[in-house]
């Protein structure tokens, strides 16, 4: 990871973060000098003016001054006035889009990140754009509110489930960056982390046809065990038979599940496809609703993949 | 002044006796020693949550709980530090017990309605409690929609809790603005009042104005958690940012209902203590009224990331910034009432002091996140849960502190022990350095708040603060020991140790049962230190001059 961040600021990989840092800087020399202005004052006046001992006389300092006072309102005013055009400028240009700008749309859920590409490629917890290209994120959440934070690129948007939130960046130089989710979110908001990992654009063109055709040369069994990694399940799932957020993927393929209301359904290849795209329909007894669907998210091959996977598991 | 330094054998604390004339009290004074009592518990009970958080956070991934349980212990000292210790504690129990005695009244305009005050708060205080120990929330004390519909913690009673201490803050509030109006002793004019009078009455008009605000909000949150109304809820065709537009109508007023007052307590702990007339009386009191105006109009300024308007953004930064002008000026014209004065060091002035420095570093930093592009970095970061424990815990409890410490011998008759108190100031203000300064430089490299675990590269700065936290709160339980103490070892105060000039130091300590024995005259202004010399003054008030010959008759 970068490593080129100060004792105050992580690394700067955007072409915000610059202005960012910039009023950054203006603000904390400004506030040093304020600080001094005040502690100085307060000490040196406590020490200088100590009360002598047995002094009970009263004491003639002023007790006004309208210089002084229309001095301290208007020259503060006039920083403020500063630092607040100096801030909305940089703000405005955060939020208007250059209409050359890639389009990703971001899905949060709890606890994990999914991005989707023009031509349909999509990806979990790992964002990978080309550098000096203008990248637009179309977001929206699947349940909660989360936030995008990507420190090194000082940019930060909430994720809302009801509407989309639209922001953008252009990363300066590959590397890796670190993607929080700043808005709490629950159980394992401290561990919704994601990468954001900058290549060069050749190397970006390479990954897109690559992924185009990932899991082409693979059986589908082993495909789905490594989207059952990237694409998130292994949040919630298990393959060991231990009970996590859900139930574990050992031993369901085939076998009968208890749903909530009392029926009950051999788990075929169509009920674990179902599962994945539309989880609502038939939850599983003793489990809350909570998984999100994948609809629109995996594509058919992938969803074929798992559901191997699955198949795979449950003849152990 | 003919006034008896001994303690007076017939006063408030004794005067009915028994249990019953305490809780039937209809005494402003009493009503603000029960308020004490029950601020005190609390604020020991968040402190412990605290020292929780900060031990589990020693080290990255579990240490001592898990993620469901920190995420429970944040919530509850949020919610417990806020609405049952910060926002009650000056008001209700300093200013219920201080402000009649200010302007020389016999009690506040409606004594029946301030006890059922007590009763509402005692009522929502239960609520809370009773919901954390079925369930306690998770949602964080500001209950964020879509999250706190969904959880299954007990979000419906503490929500409630929280509804209910509303109006005991409501009833305080008018019957402050009522008593102000109303019964200053003859000759008292506006202008004549201390300022933290002027304090509690701006607060007590926020109080009455933004409270019902989040009254409605959390009732709505209810309804739609209980009956499935979709108000906040996208599911049910709500919008969450609308529950945080009305929660911030509350809250962002509901800062200024716990710093206020504690401006109000720095303002006289700074004149009385360089016995020196105030710089900039009329400013000070205007810039109160300022600030409980403009505060009504910035509470955007906590969604600047939520994806509202650009223009709506544009202006609530834009009166951010205004609202801080005023803050400023009270902090220029602190400073500036030193110079030239004769400063006494006694504890009450060195908690002046620590209010002094770490409001003026929360006040700044508060520049940094009014700031668009800089807020967008720094917003839901540790800058943001330091920021506002600077202001909260660096002002407001700073203030407080000083409070108690200068009211103590008033309220009490007593005076505590000097050197431990000197000490306890001291941890503290080292302890909440450290633990909250370390929580800047996280914040601004990137560190995301209510994490329960965090990667490697925080682990020095969280441990730091870790540490920090102990030493303040090492400071605070010696506070309380010699605090508690202070009954046993009876050192009579005497009527005005501080040789204050404000009317609520003539009348004995601990006052009255109707606080004067005659209706006090009003011979000078509250801060005449240019005037008069007080010929009486202890030399060391902190140790009483006149204990030692005292301390024998009240023995006997
Ligand atoms: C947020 C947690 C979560 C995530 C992430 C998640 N699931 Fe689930 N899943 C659940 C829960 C809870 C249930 C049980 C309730 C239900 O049926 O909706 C479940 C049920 C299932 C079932 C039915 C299992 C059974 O025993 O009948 C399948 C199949 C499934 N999930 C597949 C997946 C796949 C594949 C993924 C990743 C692409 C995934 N889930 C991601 C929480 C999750
Ligand atoms: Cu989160
Ligand atoms: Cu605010």
């Amino acid at each position: 990871m970068d490593t080129t961040g100060t004792f105050l600021l992580p690394p700067s990989a955007s072409t915000m973060a610059g202005e960012t840092d910039a009023l950054f800087y203006f603000l904390y020399y400004l506030s040093i000098f304020f600080f001094i202005l005040i502690t100085g004052g307060v000490v040196v006046f406590a020490i200088k003016f100590r009360r002598k001992k047995g002094d009970i006389s009263t004491t003639k300092g002023p007790s006004h001054n309208t210089v002084l006072e229309t001095a301290w309102i208007v020259v503060p005013l006039i920083l403020v006035m500063i630092i607040f055009v100096w801030g909305f400028k940089g703000f405005m240009k955060q939020s208007v889009v250059p209409k050359d700008a890639m389009e990703i749309k971001v899905t949060a859920q709890k606890w994990f990140w999914s991005f989707s590409y023009p031509d349909g490629t999509s990806t979990a917890n790992e964002l990978v754009v080309p550098a000096g290209k203008p990248i637009k994120l179309l977001m929206s959440s699947q349940d909660v509110i989360h936030s995008f934070f990507v420190p090194s690129f000082r940019l930060k948007r909430d994720v809302l489930p009801n509407r989309y939130t639209v922001t953008w960046f252009e990363a300066l130089r590959p590397g890796d960056n670190i993607l929080f989710c700043a808005e709490y979110c629950g159980t394992k908001h401290s561990e919704m982390l994601g990468k954001i990992k900058v290549v060069s654009d050749r190397e970006f063109k390479e990954w897109l046809d690559t992924n185009a055709n990932a899991g082409a040369d693979m059986n589908p069994a082993d495909y789905g065990a490594k989207l059952y990694t990237s694409r998130g399940c292994v949040t919630c799932h298990s393959v060991d038979g231990s009970t996590g957020n859900g139930p574990s993927f050992l031993g369901v393929f085939g076998h009968e599940v208890a749903l909530k209301g009392g029926t009950t359904i051999v788990a075929d290849e169509n009920y674990i496809r179902e599962s994945i795209l539309n989880p609502q329909s038939k939850v599983v007894a003793g489990f809350q609703p909570i998984m999100p669907t994948y609809q629109g998210l995996l594509k058919d091959r992938d969803v074929d993949a798992l559901v191997a996977y699955i198949k795979s598991l449950g003849e152990k | 002044m003919e006034l008896t330094n001994s303690y007076p054998a017939y006063n408030y604390l004794n005067e009915p006796k028994g249990l019953k004339s305490w809780l039937l009290t209809v005494d402003h004074k009493r009503i603000g020693v029960l308020y004490l009592i029950c601020i005190s518990i609390f604020f020991l009970l968040g402190g412990i949550f605290a020292l929780l958080i900060r031990t589990e956070l020693l080290h990255p991934g579990a240490d001592m709980m898990t993620a469901d349980t920190y995420n429970q212990m944040f919530t509850l000292h949020g919610a417990i530090m806020i609405f049952l210790f910060i926002i009650p504690s000056i008001p209700a129990a300093l200013g219920n017990f201080i402000l009649p005695l200010m302007i020389g009244a016999k009690d506040v305009a409606f004594p029946r309605l301030n006890l059922a005050s007590w009763y509402v708060f005692v009522g929502g205080a239960l609520f809370a409690l009773y919901s954390i120990l079925t369930s306690a929330v998770d949602t964080g004390w500001t209950f964020y929609t879509p999250y706190s519909t969904d959880s299954t913690t007990s979000v419906i009673s503490m929500t409630f809790g929280v509804f209910i201490l509303g109006f005991s803050s409501i009833f305080t509030g008018l019957n402050f603005i009522v008593t102000v109006h109303k019964l200053r002793v003859p000759g008292l004019t506006w202008f004549k009042l201390p300022l933290m009078v002027w304090a509690l009455y701006a607060t007590a008009i926020i109080q009455v104005l933004a409270t019902p605000v989040l009254a409605i909000t959390l009732l709505l949150l209810i309804l739609e958690k209980a009956f499935g109304i979709g108000i906040f809820d996208p599911k049910m065709g709500g919008d969450p940012v609308l529950y945080q537009h009305f929660f911030w109508f509350y809250s962002h007023p509901a800062v200024y209902i716990m710093i206020l007052p504690g401006m109000g307590i720095i303002s006289e702990l700074i004149s009385v203590f360089s016995r020196r007339k105030i710089f900039g009386y009329t400013t000070i009191a205007f810039s109160s009224l300022a600030i409980a105006l403009v505060s009504f109009l910035v509470w955007g300024h906590h969604m600047f990331t939520s994806g509202q308007s650009e223009l709506s953004t544009m202006i609530f930064s834009f009166l951010t910034f205004f609202v801080a002008i005023p803050s400023a000026v009270k902090v220029f014209n602190w400073t500036t009432t030193l110079y030239k004065g004769s400063i006494i060091l006694t504890t009450p002035m060195l908690y002046a002091f620590s209010f002094l420095i770490l409001f003026t570093i929360g006040g700044l930093t508060g520049i940094f996140l009014g700031a668009l592009t800089v807020d967008v970095h720094l917003h839901d970061t540790y800058f943001v849960v330091a920021h506002f424990h600077y202001v909260m815990v660096g002002g407001t409890v700073m203030a407080f502190l000083g409070g108690l410490h200068f009211w103590w011998p008033k309220m009490f008759g007593v005076m505590y022990n000097k050197l431990w108190s000197k000490i306890a100031v001291i941890l503290i203000f080292i302890g909440f350095n450290m633990t909250f300064m370390s929580q800047f430089i996280m914040g601004s490299q990137g560190m995301p708040r209510r994490y329960f675990t965090y990667m490697d590269q925080f682990q020095p700065l969280h441990g730091f603060s870790s540490v920090g936290a102990y030493i303040m709160g090492l400071g605070l339980f010696i506070t309380m020991f010699y605090l508690l103490a202070s009954f046993k070892s009876r050192r009579p105060a005497g009527a005005n140790p501080w040789g204050a000039l404000t009317l609520d130091w003539q009348t004995t300590s601990p006052p009255h049962p109707h606080n004067f024995e005659s209706t006090p005259k009003i011979t000078h202004g509250p801060y005449d230190f240019d005037q008069i010399a007080i010929e009486d003054l202890p030399e060391d008030p902190e140790n009483g001059v006149y204990v030692k010959e005292e301390k024998e008759k009240i023995k006997a």
